[in-house]
């Protein structure tokens, strides 16, 4: 057990793969000799070399482009991409192949690739560094998309993903990366992907969040307790797709009320599908209208306009108040 | 049925105008008048200290993260003095000094880099993009813009800027394509300081230059010491005639240093040397530049002495400008502006309920 943040928790993750399986290698722009931009790949390089460490000419296309292949030939090779802003170069590759090969050759290959990527606001970055567009991602069939919100879990789900035998991309919430240390075990840890866990155990209201969000949840929790004496029930997404909407809809069948929080702009996001599942599956239990608390549908202002832009913990609180209202 | 060579329109030139110490190559230096010359040089200088204010300005926090420009002063302005004011520039995001060439207002480069997004207007008298951080998507657009200036029979030209690493990006080679197939009157502008963040240029590509990328397309392709601005400024001029005259695309070369960091989150003692970094301060650009006008007569110490003073003004004046915008209260509305042409009633509700949050956040802290 080491109390690790959420950037060596990522990079023992890889560690430990690599030293079992040769097969696993990573790729992407400064993850060698500079370590990755964030260094979440640090280290690596001195270990592994250049042969399984990959600092790749700047063509994020061509990286996954390259991870189809060698993942149709039966490596596992992981893909950095700097800051998800830029891996709409790689949409392509994903849609038009990673996620249908499977399906394209009739079940005859598999693509286990693994894209990593940090996404999210709260930094103060410049344009394009700041965005969380996860539903282009969740919205694509055969792909899967994890996010996870701490370092433990984030180690372990990536170790399961690294081990998955179809594409995942993987955002890492850049805000969380060294915001808090956890104690992650030293023997290897794995998390199912596509399970949602129960983060804190409530009766009042159901909120649904993921990835850096899950700070401001949290401490709206317990806000709430202290000074309104409500006790939330929060779910931890971590897979965004697929989407298992069991632990969601039995949570809010017990206590009739509902919030979903994500820094992704509103429409057409994570949340609409949530929402869309609690409508179907339990209706009937609504106490009061499901709120949103979000992202606004606009591009991501830079620094300056950045907090009134971003979900905090008094949006949350105001949101889960409002669902009590009526 | 032999086997022979085939036969390439075009073969790749090495152009060095200006040695590192400012000797010229009298056969080669270039017609220029005086004034632009002495142009140049405030620019570059001003260039410098501006960049030098600005990573001051980052490391006490009242900026946020920039990308320097030390070391590019040449390769950036050479090419743009060969634009005329009705041409279009359009560059990637290290071109600071060519678009203040170009007319951007220094304190707009403040504001941004401080997080407004104010500081990126582009100006209604100039017809330049605003910067393009998606390394490498933003030569298409120039070719693009020059496609239609062919089309509408207009006189003018596109340049544009991109880096080493750029070249790696397949909308590179697209925009390359295309500039070629419709013959668009368009001048690519490679930055090559030899760095990529940390990826050195020998490792970004196989092939022996950035200039020979041109010879798949047909395209003339030129190499030229960019931390020389005559030899710059020689090539840019002759790619823009070039353009102008129907002629079609030409790819250039810079073949410099980022003196700097990649951005000042950077620390590029993780990946290169000390000694590289000196190597490189010996070809400065601006001092090669400066022994070369001084052998002209039209330099003299006293004159730079001068023109420092003058620039550390102008430079003190932008950064009190640029505070002052700042600390005028910023209206987080304002993130709703250009976004669509008109505002959508779905938006005018967020930000109704932006506002609201935010004032009730706000509330909060006062009573705190
Ligand atoms: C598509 C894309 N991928 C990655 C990045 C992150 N990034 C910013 S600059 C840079 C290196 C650019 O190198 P080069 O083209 O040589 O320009 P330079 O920074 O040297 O001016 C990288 C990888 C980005 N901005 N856009
Ligand atoms: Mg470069």
């Amino acid at each position: 057990m080491a109390k690790l943040n959420m950037v060596q928790a990522l990079n023992l993750a890889m560690k430990q793969e690599m030293e079992k399986n040769d097969n696993v290698v990573i790729l992407g722009e400064d993850v060698g000799v500079d370590g990755g931009v964030f260094r979440v790949t640090d280290k690596l390089f001195d270990q592994f070399g250049e042969k399984r460490v990959m600092d790749t000419p700047l063509a994020e296309s061509g990286i996954v482009g390259v991870a189809i292949g060698m993942a149709v030939y039966g490596m596992r090779p992981v893909c950095e991409i700097q800051f998800s802003g830029f891996s709409y170069y790689i949409f392509h590759q994903l849609e038009a192949h990673a996620a249908r090969l499977r399906h394209r050759s009739q079940g005859r290959y598999q693509v286990p690739l693994v894209v990593r990527t940090p996404y999210g606001g709260g930094v103060r970055a410049l344009e394009h560094h700041s965005e969380s567009r996860e539903a282009y991602f969740a919205h694509t069939p055969g792909l899967k998309m994890v996010i996870p919100s701490g370092p433990r879990n984030a180690r372990a789900l990536l170790l399961s993903a690294i081990r998955d035998p179809d594409p995942v991309i993987f955002f890492e919430p850049k805000a969380l990366y060294r915001a808090f240390r956890e104690e992650v075990p030293d023997e290897e840890e794995t998390m199912p992907l596509g399970v949602p866990q129960l983060a804190r155990e409530g009766k009042d209201v159901t909120v649904v969040a993921y990835g850096a969000m899950m700070f401001p949840v949290m401490e709206a929790a317990d806000e709430l307790q202290e000074k309104h004496g409500v006790e939330i029930e929060v779910i931890d997404l971590l897979t965004i797709s697929p989407l298992d909407d069991e632990l969601i809809v039995a949570s809010v069948k017990k206590t009739g009320r509902a919030v979903v929080v994500h820094e992704a702009p509103r429409s057409f996001g994570p949340g609409a599908e949530i929402m869309a599942r609690l409508v179907e599956k339990a209706f009937y239990y609504l106490e009061t209208p499901i709120k949103r608390v979000t992202g606004y549908d606009i591009v991501f202002p830079l620094a300056a306009r950045e907090t009134a832009y971003m979900p905090n913990t008094q949006k949350v609180v105001g949101a889960v108040l409002q669902t009590l209202e009526s | 049925m032999p086997r022979k060579e085939i036969e390439l329109p075009y073969r790749i030139e090495y152009l060095s105008i200006l040695d590192a110490d400012g000797n010229v190559d009298k056969e080669l230096e270039p017609d220029m008048p005086d004034d632009l010359l002495l142009k140049l040089f405030k620019a570059m200088l001003a260039g410098r200290r501006f960049d030098e204010r600005m990573l001051h300005l980052q490391r006490q926090g009242r900026i946020g993260t920039f990308p320097p420009i030390k070391g590019q002063e040449a390769s950036q302005l050479g090419a743009v003095a060969a634009l005329e004011a009705a041409d279009w520039m359009v560059p990637a995001f290290r071109e600071t000094l060519a678009e203040i060439w170009r007319g951007k207002p220094m304190e707009n480069f403040l504001l941004y880099y401080a997080g407004y997004d104010e500081g990126s207007k582009v100006e209604d008298d100039r017809n330049d993009l605003p910067i393009s951080v998606p390394v490498g998507s933003q030569m298409l657009h120039a070719v693009g813009i020059a496609m239609a200036m062919k089309y509408k029979a207009q006189p003018q030209v596109a340049m544009t800027f991109f880096g080493d690493g750029a070249t790696s990006e397949g909308d590179f080679h697209e925009a390359l394509n295309f500039a070629g197939v419709f013959q668009a009157p368009v001048v690519f502008v490679c930055q090559n300081n030899q760095w990529a963040i940390s990826i050195p240029r020998a490792k970004q590509t196989h092939s022996k230059t950035l200039a020979q990328k041109a010879v798949a397309h047909d395209i003339p392709g030129i190499q030229v010491d960019g931390n020389d601005v005559l030899a710059v400024y020689s090539a840019a001029r002759e790619a823009v005639e070039r353009a102008r005259k129907g002629d079609g695309p030409t790819l250039i070369e810079c073949f410099t240093y980022r003196m700097s960091l990649h951005t000042t989150a950077d620390d590029p003692k993780k990946y290169r040397s000390e000694e590289e970094v000196k190597e490189w301060e010996k070809r400065d650009p601006i001092s090669r530049f400066a022994a070369y006008l001084k052998t002209k007569k039209l330099l003299t110490d006293e004159a730079v002495e001068k023109l420092e003073a003058e620039i550390a003004k102008e430079v003190q004046d932008v950064v009190d400008q640029a505070e002052q915008l700042m600390k005028e209260e910023v209206d987080p509305a304002d993130m709703f502006h250009h976004i669509f042409a008109e505002l959508p009633p779905t938006l005018v509700e967020q930000r109704e309920e932006m506002l609201r949050d935010s004032s009730l956040g706000k509330k909060e802290v006062d009573h705190g």
